[in-house]
């Protein structure tokens, strides 16, 4: 039985917003099976005693003094936006939440 | 005869430009001479920043002339891998989505070679966003192995190493996730070293994945490497997972040339079953020379290895899925769709379908995967114990050890298009890289030789403890000098001559 | 028929929830280096980091942390020995990165409360509400809506972006449900964020401006029908941009899905917006397809261990809590409950204390910035204290004292003084606004008055000193107001024989 339905691809599509063509849903679906079986392998290997680690020299308390430093100025800021109004950039209509 | 100015190490270069035979604008020229002679076939670099490089040479030289003093590698030309920013100057990262982008600040790693009067000649071809182990996942195309023109560089750094070994520049930098430095090294007969995670800083490196990335020196010699290295490395306020401690003494420990009581682990799970036989053997004969220069060697065991791809394949793409959501198309990079109809998500939607190369997409859809709610401990959080595990496997190997070694791949360099259609056969690449990455320490890939089947270049792999980089310069330099003793010549000199246009 | 809030609440009860943003007052963002000024030209205060830029990395500012662990310690909460950032992963242009750097399972406080006040039936009645947890996160950039027929989002051609907000630390404090309100809730809700207001002023945190979005409250409701012991659907209203709203937004929520319930429809688990002219909520974004925010601990920042010592230092540095330090001032001067609560509710106090400071008496005070003051400033639709300065009103009631000025005479200075005619003496000058206080002239016109009407001066020449008042209010017009009430009747109660 496959691990991943390409429905489920094509939710995980939508969460990652990229638009996929009918085609590219059915292979990746059949590409994620194997390499989620694969990885799957992880699971179990280490105990509930076990901690996580999200970075490997660990550290911690590392902060900045709250000292304002000089910021871009806006043409800098907007040098690489596809479209811009004066000095904001300008996007598409955005829709949903106000 | 001399040998030509551009065959020489960074070292050489360094002592003919203090001695005044050869100045900055000469060697950068020289060595644009060589790029438009061979990079047509080649295809290491992306952009070249003539201009810029040209200007840094003539201020090392002005300066040089008025006397002031100069770091030794003032005026030395180097690469740059496309995935760090440079101001005003396009990075792509290998990817079509930043097409056009040109970067309004410098990246630390830039910040620090510009300090030094290194000359940046240009930006270097990568995988796309530093993901996958061939440089074909470039949206640009893919970057050809000078050892032999059909077969790959490597990656994700293939641009990097192949302008090493073709001689376009003697200095590039990297950027190691899983292996992105050393198993590019490794087909191309150089040397790439992947720092301690944390010692070079990561601001301006645009991010894979963010816990594993570290940018760092490649060069075609031991030596050259640990000048860059000690030029790029140290502690940076603006990247908070950076090191705050003095930078070892690289060169010096390069120079040593001795390993008398060293004890050198050989990792039991990192050879054997998928090596390539000429691949293990390089390995042992380099084997023996370390114990003729008296160090002594164990084998380690390190069980949790076996997991160490499968970890790295789960947290990798998920911080993956993470950093690269920003290319949205509404601040910078390229913009797809918007006809005034189409709504803002329409958008995002249309432009990183075509902005995100195949590979890239299949990462982010697994990593979205693996975050998700109800897969999360599954997964990434299953994988994140796995690295815990690993790194008490290194702690344990070095309780006894003082470096560990293995093969820097399983195999040389593979045809291009080989594996491009078999992803999990293309992640096999990074099986002795990796966990590395995983632990956070050091990791250096330098040459060993030719397979005896192909005549291509084999790495040697030695991993060395968190914060102690200047223990894979010292096992390595010595190393190199036994081996060129015993070829009568570096491995790179061996390397077929491109054709020139 | 629709139901009111009384019926609402005869059929069902409501259950409150809160949850507080608060931008901090730190110089920079939380994490980079970038200004913080409100109002300022757009994209001016931005930087690779809070621009998202490839290649930028976060580092926390340091004072946000201190800030955070201060407001955990004011309400009462326990700082966690061990705390993290995550990435809350979303798309949503005005947020750079497509995630917010947030806090997620392990917060910097957690467990505390904060009692509030409030007058019920049975007279004042203490609320406690517990605070699940109090943790940091960042901004988002400003989105403006162009196009369009309403200006709104909906219909709008494209959206222009502003990122100088983006990255700005923001402190959120999430309340658990609040336990027995019942009808109370919108009061509950009201007096708990100005008392959260009061706490984060007196610890300097931050400008709690609500008006300006540096404090801002999403009020969760739901209701049950009496006596289910369920707990019904909730809804969570945004946009609440004052204290009256926030007590508007709850009451009207509650009535609404009791209307919705009682036609048979059900609540849907949404963002509502809090509509401030109808007092109403409008549908926002459903929340019924439940985002997955794949948070993930963030690899680019370190936890943060607060050192006790520290934390405990912080904790003894805390300044006095609001409440106590109104019950000392309640007591120093001597008010009644009612007007302290005036003085709260009109958010005067800290304008009142600041002019007592500077000489006023204080019930003078409180009835000068409740009274005139306040008037003025409801015509115009403003807040009393953009009207006037403490100083200056503390030096009109200092000259009232003094017998300089008339209480009819000082609301003209306040009126110059409004309208920039400059400070309360130079108004008495421009205007000529002296008291009369020469004897002989306010002598003549006290004989004016009795001679017009001998009769009230004989029942005061009698002992009827109530009747005086006539004389002196003829006395008072004529001088034109001008001179001092309590001269003339001195006086004139003298020249009666009864001085």
């Amino acid at each position: 039985m496959a691990a991943i339905s390409r429905d489920e691809v094509a939710h995980l599509a939508r969460l990652a917003r990229i638009e996929m063509t009918d085609a590219e849903l059915d292979h990746l679906a059949s590409e994620m099976d194997l390499i989620l079986e694969s990885v799957s392998r992880v699971q179990g290997v280490a105990g509930a005693d076990i901690p996580p680690t999200s970075h490997a020299i660990a550290m911690q308390n590392v902060m900045r003094p709250d000292v304002v430093v000089p910021s871009l100025t806006p043409e800098e800021a907007l040098s690489g936006a596809p479209a811009r109004e004066e000095d904001r950039f300008k996007v598409p209509q955005i829709l949903g939440e106000e | 005869m001399s040998t030509p100015i551009i065959h020489q190490t960074a070292a050489e270069m360094s002592a003919d430009l203090a001695s005044g035979s050869v100045t900055a604008v000469e060697l950068a020229n020289a060595h644009y001479d060589r790029i438009a002679a061979v990079d047509g076939d080649v295809h290491a670099f992306l952009h070249l920043d003539r201009e810029g490089a040209l200007a840094q040479a003539a201020s090392v030289d002005a300066s040089r002339k008025a006397g002031e003093k100069l770091h030794p590698l003032a005026g030395v030309p180097l690469a740059l891998k496309d995935v760090l920013t440079q101001k005003g100057v396009p990075t792509t990262c290998g990817s079509k989505m930043l097409e056009g982008w040109r970067p309004p600040y410098d990246s630390t790693v830039v910040a620090n070679l510009k300090k030094a009067g290194v000359v940046i000649l240009g930006k270097t071809n990568m995988d796309e966003f530093a993901m996958g182990s061939s440089t074909e996942n470039s949206a640009y195309g893919p970057t050809h192995n000078p050892w032999d023109l059909s077969r790959i560089p490597g990656g994700s750094g293939g641009g990097s190493s192949a302008a090493l070994a073709a001689f376009e520049a003697p200095l590039a930098i990297g950027t190691d996730t899983g292996g992105s430095i050393r198993q590019p090294a490794a087909v191309t007969g150089t040397v790439g070293v992947k720092p301690t995670y944390g010692a070079v800083s990561r601001y301006g490196l645009v991010a894979f994945s963010s816990s594993l990335d570290q940018a760092g020196p490649c060069a075609r010699t031991v030596l050259d490497t640990a000048m860059l290295h000690e030029v790029i490395a140290g502690y940076d306020a603006k990247d908070s997972t950076s090191i705050n401690a003095p930078v070892g003494k690289m060169i010096e420990a390069a120079k040593k040339l001795d390993v008398k009581g060293m004890k050198i682990g050989v990792v039991k799970e990192l050879s054997g079953e998928g090596y390539q036989a000429g691949v293990l053997t390089r390995f042992n004969e380099a084997l023996d020379l370390l114990v003729a220069a008296g160090a002594e060697i164990v084998e380690v065991s390190t069980p949790s290895f076996e997991y160490a791809l499968a970890a790295y394949y789960l947290i990798a793409p998920s911080e993956t899925s993470s950093n690269l959501a920003r290319f949205d198309s509404m601040r910078y990079g390229i913009r797809i769709g918007d006809d005034g109809s189409r709504s803002a998500e329409e958008v995002m939607n249309m432009t990183r379908e075509v902005g995100f190369g195949k590979e890239v997409k299949r990462r982010i859809i697994l990593g979205t995967y693996a975050l998700s709610s109800g897969y999360y401990d599954a997964y990434y959080g299953s994988a994140q114990k796995v690295r815990t595990l690993i790194k008490r496997d290194y702690e344990a190997a070095f309780a006894k050890v003082d470096v560990l070694v293995s093969p820097t791949c399983p195999t040389t360099a593979f045809k291009i298009g080989e594996k491009s259609d078999d992803p999990l056969a293309m992640y096999l690449n990074d099986v002795a890289t990796i966990p590395v990455n995983l632990a956070g320490i050091g990791g250096m890939s330098l040459p060993c030789g030719l397979a005896p089947e192909d005549g291509l270049p084999v790495g040697f792999q030695i991993m060395s403890p968190a914060l102690k980089d200047e223990l894979m310069y010292h096992v390595g330099g010595t190393l190199e000098a036994a081996l060129q003793s015993k070829w009568g010549k570096p491995l790179y000199a061996s390397a077929p001559e491109l054709a020139v246009k | 028929m629709a139901l009111n809030y009384d019926q609402a609440l005869e059929i069902y009860e409501p259950t409150l929830g809160l949850e507080v943003h608060v931008e901090l007052n730190t110089n920079s963002k939380m994490f980079c280096g970038c200004a913080t000024e409100f109002g300022a030209s757009p994209n001016t205060q931005t930087c690779p980091v809070c621009l998202g830029l490839p290649g930028s990395l976060p580092v926390v500012n340091a004072k946000a942390i201190e800030s955070s662990i201060r407001i955990g310690l004011a309400l009462n909460c326990s700082i966690t020995p061990f705390s993290r950032f995550a990435r809350k992963n979303y798309f949503y242009p005005d947020m750079p990165k497509n995630f917010q750097t947030s806090q997620y399972d392990e917060p910097i406080c957690v467990n505390g409360y904060l009692d509030v006040t409030i007058d019920t039936d049975e007279g004042p009645k203490v609320y406690r509400v517990e605070i699940e947890r109090v943790h940091m996160e960042e901004d988002t950039g400003k989105s403006l809506h162009v196009g369009g027929a309403t200006g709104r989002i909906h219909g709008a051609e494209h959206s222009l972006l502003d990122y100088n907000r983006a990255g700005i630390p923001l402190v959120e404090i999430v309340t658990r449900i609040v336990p027995g309100t019942d009808k109370y809730a919108p009061e509950v809700a009201r007096a708990y964020v100005a008392e959260l207001r009061d706490i984060l002023r007196s610890l300097g945190v931050s400008d709690v401006k609500m008006e300006q979005g540096s404090l801002r409250c999403d009020a969760n409701v739901s209701i049950a029908p009496r006596g289910s012991g369920t707990l019904g659907t909730r809804s969570e209203t945004k946009n609440v941009n004052s204290l009256r709203s926030v007590e508007r937004a709850v009451r009207g929520e509650i009535v609404r899905q009791a209307n919705r319930l009682q036609a048979g429809e059900r609540i849907i688990q949404e963002t509502r917006h809090f509509q401030e002219e109808s007092g109403e909520t409008r549908s926002g974004r459903s929340k019924e397809q439940a985002e997955d925010y794949r948070y993930f601990p963030e690899p680019d920042l370190l936890p943060i261990v607060a050192d006790p010592a520290w934390v405990e230092e912080l904790k003894a540095a805390l300044p006095e809590k609001p409440s106590i330090r109104r019950k000392k001032l309640q007591e120093a001067w001597g008010v009644p409950d009612k007007e302290m609560a005036a003085m709260v509710n009109a958010e005067l106090l800290d304008t009142v204390e600041e002019t007592v400071a500077l000489g006023a008496e204080p019930t003078k005070a409180r009835s000068w910035w409740l009274g005139e003051v306040s008037r003025l400033a409801n015509e115009k639709s403003v807040e009393p204290t953009s009207l006037i300065k403490p100083s200056e009103v503390a030096e009109i009631i200092t000259l009232i004292a003094a017998g300089e000025l008339t209480d009819k005479l000082a609301r003209q200075v306040v009126e110059g003084v409004i309208n920039g005619e400059g400070t309360p003496r130079s108004v008495i000058e421009k205007r000529g606004l002296k008291v009369v206080s020469d004897d002989s002239a306010l002598m003549v016109a006290i004989e004016a008055a009795i001679a017009a009407a001998p009769d009230v001066a004989d029942r005061v020449r009698g002992g009827n000193i109530p009747a005086a008042g006539a004389l002196i209010g003829a006395v008072m017009k004529a001088t034109g107001g001008q001179a001092d009430a309590a001269k003339v009747r001195e006086l004139l109660l003298k020249h009666l024989g009864q001085g």
